[in-house]
């Protein structure tokens, strides 16, 4: 049997061009939304019905006095066993069995949002407060069902975001870690076992996101 | 340093991770802990406007721990010429000096000569008067100490990146520089970017594999735009624009065309006659005879020494001196440094003819901010233009690749190409001329034969005239070539009038082979990334000027593992030795290696005697760089010499053109830069959803020790304001500006982006440019953006 597809995220890698927040909300043909500058590069602030992927800034300075700024590019990890999916009993989410995606249908109008939300330890899932319908990233189902890399890793310039079969994915995350392990003893990839959008990063994961490594 | 590549030139980080994945360093300079230093393995902060002291500095490392590569400077650099007793430099000024004039005479810097003219050397570099022993003393007082005291960078993160970049000056290693606006915007623009060139050659980084300076442009083509002339002091290939005192074609080429007495100098500039009259057969075609000087006499003339670049034209505007305005795929209403001053000058003008793909500020000047449309006389047209992917055509990068592009989808509604809208608007001026126009014949003689059969422009004419054709049958050497045939490259140019050019460094990017512009094959025969049937690069498809120096005195690679080019002896046949030739990139020329004394060429084959300028007497404020501070800047000294600002710079001085250094109402240095969501002023992007709601605001980023000072907390609007202007912004207080210490001061920088302005989107704020001084660098007028002073503080009545 398949294993699927992963998404490989190289923070170390990642220069913040935000190429894959617009391109998320260009193929999935998601609106530009009401935003201002809240004192930060952030934007939008938050994932919404019509936001799915945000690029998460993070600062301040390490021990030496030295500045840091991270950047972590979130969205769905599409989890083997996805927590928003506790809360559906009538397939308003799907795993879709070929490739890993998890899905939200129509039909997530009538789940508990809360609940579901609540459900997922990265806290992805966001509701539509007009048709109540939930949304998130769908790994671009419609292109890696055709052949077609997903849109946010299209974008990518510098190699940050990889996608392909499971095992490979796996294997470069690990080959990556012990690379950057020579310079970064913290160097690490999130939850590569319980996700299929795995991160690598170099410092604590918290440092970068608040639920970058789970709620 | 002087870019921010991962925000700006987000592509090229791309290749700069692939130089980190190979065991590559990254270094970062920058006043601001940017998207690129993220990625860097050193990081150095530095004040705006110091990039001479710290580059100075690495100078002085580099010859005190004799990291340069000696074989390459002594035999490929001006290093071993010898300088002329009149030459001098006391106290930050340099012999020559005339402070009425605000100039220098340059032949104050001149290379003492032999009898038979060739220039003076002391290849053991021992002789004092040598260029190596004057850059020895001219950067002795750029010590770690002083240089920090300047530019506020901790001597040790100083020390850690001369010593990382001067590993690079061996055989074995390659380090290259990646600049932009952050090194030109300056009153030493080219000064900056010079003290590069001269560390590059001192390393031996120039026309290697992975070496270089490189520019990233501003605009995807600006190289493209360069050369083919845009600018007014140059004709396409970078000829010099005539002067009104150069009365006839021989003494305008006498005085563009350089000389040698060295006979190893190919000093390839010699052949610029042949360019130039091939470029005027392109202008007048049949009309253009040696008779009459190839029209030379029809080519508008500068006046001697006048200066029509940005700030000038714009006083000019200003002082209502120019009466009609073409704002050609342009904003200066926010694009202009001192934009109150350029909106002001708009309102002077009897017409306006503004073409974009957008309406925008300056087209709209009338009805911005502050200014009553009753009181504006100004006409103003607009003109819909086509969008880059909605016409045919080439662009030009930094690497010199002409790229051409197809024409993915018409121009929606009356919007057409620019090429259609020059040919709609000659033909109407052409007319006008022929009803009762003055001194006609320059347009009415002008070959313009560049339309398609439906009358559209068509790029295909132009790009094969540019390329240059045959006039009449010809036979150079053995080969005939027949009249009407494109020319196979600008070494076939003729100045007898028998051939045409349009450019003759882009003569065979449209040659019999066709269309190399849009060639697309990926393969890399050197390994090294030159692609070279991919596009095309000028001149003659070299990926790599200057490559010949890439190799020793024999034609070897210095770096064998990364060879560019090498020379290959001819193999004997029936007891006669074949010439050998050269095999990797297209060499520069075809001469053998220099180890042979007769035949064997130098390498810089641009320059007059053949090597590399590390003392450079062209430029009009220095063969050497030499720091000074900003026009406005925060610190009462220079802390090098007692010349204070640079003492060429022309300084503007109308009501409009005010400034300020070291003023208590404006203690805070400010610099500009952009952000990736907006292109130049935002024209283009500030219409588009996804990017202004990633970046929906004009902003002012501070540290926190400068928002702790003024009461500014993050995310508040704050007033930043110059003597010449004023703006709302968001505070962004972060970690990233920290404040310098500067001798015994600590000096506070912010920083400003300059992608936004009055007319979208609503409380998007305005451009930064109302802050930013009209002064430029004396030999560009590159405007002095990036290091001006102002002041921050909280808006009345709070956030």
């Amino acid at each position: 049997m398949s294993e699927g597809y992963s998404i490989l995220v190289d923070t170390s890698k990642c220069t913040a061009c935000r190429g894959c927040q617009i391109a998320c909300k260009q193929w999935n043909g998601l609106p530009g939304t009401q935003t201002k500058n809240e004192g930060t590069y952030e934007n939008p602030v938050d994932l919404s019905a019509d936001t799915w992927k945000i690029l998460r800034y993070s600062e301040g300075t390490v021990p030496s006095g030295a500045p840091f700024w991270y950047f972590f590019s979130e969205q769905c990890r599409h989890c083997l066993s996805p927590g928003c999916m506790a809360e559906s009993e009538k397939g308003e989410i799907v795993q879709d069995e070929k490739t890993g995606a998890v899905l939200f249908t129509l039909k997530t109008k009538s789940l508990n949002y809360d609940a579901t939300r609540e459900g997922c330890p990265y806290d992805i899932p966001r509701q539509n407060p007009k048709t109540k319908e939930l949304f998130k990233c769908t790994m671009c189902f419609d292109r890696i069902t055709n052949n077609m890399i997903p849109a946010c890793v299209k974008s990518c310039p510098t190699g940050a975001m990889v996608f392909g079969e499971r095992p490979e994915i796996l294997d470069a995350a690990k080959a990556r870690v012990q690379e950057l392990s020579k310079k970064y003893p913290n160097a690490k990839a999130i939850n590569p076992d319980e996700v299929r959008v795995i991160y690598i990063v170099t410092d604590d994961p918290k440092k970068y996101w608040k639920f970058a490594a789970g709620k | 340093m002087g870019s921010n590549a991962a925000a700006n030139h987000p592509i090229s980080m791309k290749w700069v991770q692939k130089a980190k994945d190979n065991g590559g360093i990254l270094i970062s300079v920058d006043p601001r802990y940017t998207q690129t230093s993220t990625k860097a393995d050193i990081y150095a902060p530095l004040r705006s406007g110091t990039d001479i002291p710290f580059l100075g500095g690495m100078i002085k490392y580099i010859l005190d721990n004799e990291k340069y590569f000696k074989d390459y400077v002594v035999n490929y650099t001006n290093a071993s010429f010898i300088v002329g007793p009149k030459f001098d430099f006391q106290d930050g000024l340099f012999a020559g000096y005339d402070p009425k004039t605000r100039s220098y005479d340059k032949t104050f810097w001149a290379f003492e000569r032999e009898q038979d003219d060739r220039v003076k050397r002391d290849d053991t570099l021992q002789d004092p008067r040598c260029v190596y022993q004057l850059l020895k003393k001219h950067y002795s007082r750029y010590t770690p100490e002083l240089v920090s005291s300047i530019t506020g960078t901790p001597v040790p993160d100083l020390l850690k990146v001369y010593e990382a970049y001067a590993s690079t000056g061996t055989k074995d290693k390659a380090g290259t520089i990646m600049y932009a606006m952050g090194w030109t915007q300056h009153t030493v623009g080219v000064q900056n970017i010079r003290t590069m060139c001269m560390i590059q050659l001192l390393l031996g980084n120039m026309g290697i594999a992975g070496g270089g300076v490189n520019a990233l442009r501003g605009e995807a083509n600006v190289q493209g735009s360069t050369d083919q002339g845009l600018l007014f002091h140059i004709l396409p290939g970078y000829l010099a624009y005539p002067r009104a005192n150069q009365a006839n074609m021989e003494a305008y080429l006498k005085a563009i065309t350089p000389k040698t007495a060295e006979p190893m100098s190919a000093n390839w500039p010699q052949n610029l006659p042949k360019y130039f009259v091939s470029l005027m057969k392109t202008f007048w075609g049949d009309k253009a005879t040696k008779e009459n000087d190839f029209g030379y006499g029809w080519l508008p003339k500068l006046d001697a020494g006048q200066n029509c670049s940005w700030l000038n034209l714009f006083d000019a505007m200003y002082e209502g001196k120019i009466k009609g305005f073409f704002a050609w795929g342009q904003n200066p209403a926010c694009s202009g440094a001192n934009a109150h001053k350029v909106r002001q000058a708009l309102g002077k003008l009897d017409w306006l003819v503004n073409l974009n793909i957008f309406d925008n500020e300056t087209g709209s000047f009338w009805k911005g901010p502050g200014i009553d449309p009753k009181k504006i006389k100004t006409e103003v047209f607009m003109l819909p233009c086509a969008a880059s992917v909605e016409k045919e055509g080439s662009i030009s990068n930094s690497g010199r690749w002409a790229q051409w592009r197809y024409k993915a989808v018409d121009a929606p509604g009356m919007a057409k190409p620019d090429g259609d809208i020059l040919v709609e608007l000659f033909d109407k001026i052409r007319a006008l001329y022929k009803k009762d126009g003055k001194f006609p014949e320059p347009i009415l003689n002008l070959k313009w034969d560049y339309v398609d059969a439906k009358g559209h422009f068509d790029p295909h004419n132009v790009a094969k005239e540019i390329n240059g054709y045959f006039l009449k049958d010809v036979k150079i050497g053995e080969t005939e070539y027949k009249k009407g045939t494109p020319v196979p490259g600008f070494a076939l140019l003729q100045a007898d009038g028998s051939t045409s050019s349009g450019n003759w460094i882009y003569s065979q990017s449209y040659n019999a082979a066709g269309n190399n512009m849009a060639r697309r094959k990926k393969d890399d025969p050197t390994g090294l990334g030159l692609y070279p049937e991919w596009s095309w690069a000028w001149p003659v498809n070299r990926r790599i000027i200057y490559n010949r120096a890439s190799t020793d005195l024999n034609g070897q690679p210095w770096n064998p593992k990364r060879a560019l080019l090498k020379w290959e002896e001819g193999k004997e046949v029936d007891g006669k030795k074949q010439p050998g030739k050269w095999v990797g990139d297209i060499p520069d020329g075809p001469w053998p290696p220099m180890s042979d004394t007769k035949a064997g060429r130098y390498p810089f084959i641009m320059k007059p005697d053949g090597l590399a300028s590390i003392f450079g007497p062209g430029l009009v404020d220095g063969p050497f760089p030499e720091h000074y501070e900003p026009l406005e800047c925060p610190v009462p000294k220079n802390a090098l010499s007692s010349q204070f600002t640079n003492p060429t710079i022309k300084i503007f001085s109308g009501s409009m053109d005010k400034h300020l250094t070291c003023d208590p109402r404006f203690p805070f240095v400010g610099t500009t830069y952009r952000v990736t969501e907006h292109w130049q002023t935002g024209i283009m992007t500030r219409w588009q959803p996804w990017l202004i709601e990633a970046q929906p605001q004009m902003f002012v980023e501070m540290s926190e020790e400068l928002a702790k000072l003024r009461g500014i907390k993050n995310g508040e609007k704050v007033k930043v304001s110059s003597v010449r202007g004023e703006l709302e912004a968001v505070a962004i207080v972060t970690t990233r500006f920290r404040p310098f210490k500067i001798g015994d001061v600590t000096v506070h920088e912010v920083g400003m982006p300059w992608c936004f302005g009055w007319m979208t989107p609503k409380n998007g704020g305005e451009s930064v440019n109302l802050l930013t001084p009209n002064v430029g660098d004396p030999n560009t007028m590159i405007p002095e953006s990036k290091a001006f002073m102002v002041n921050v503080t909280k808006m009345e009545g709070g956030a």
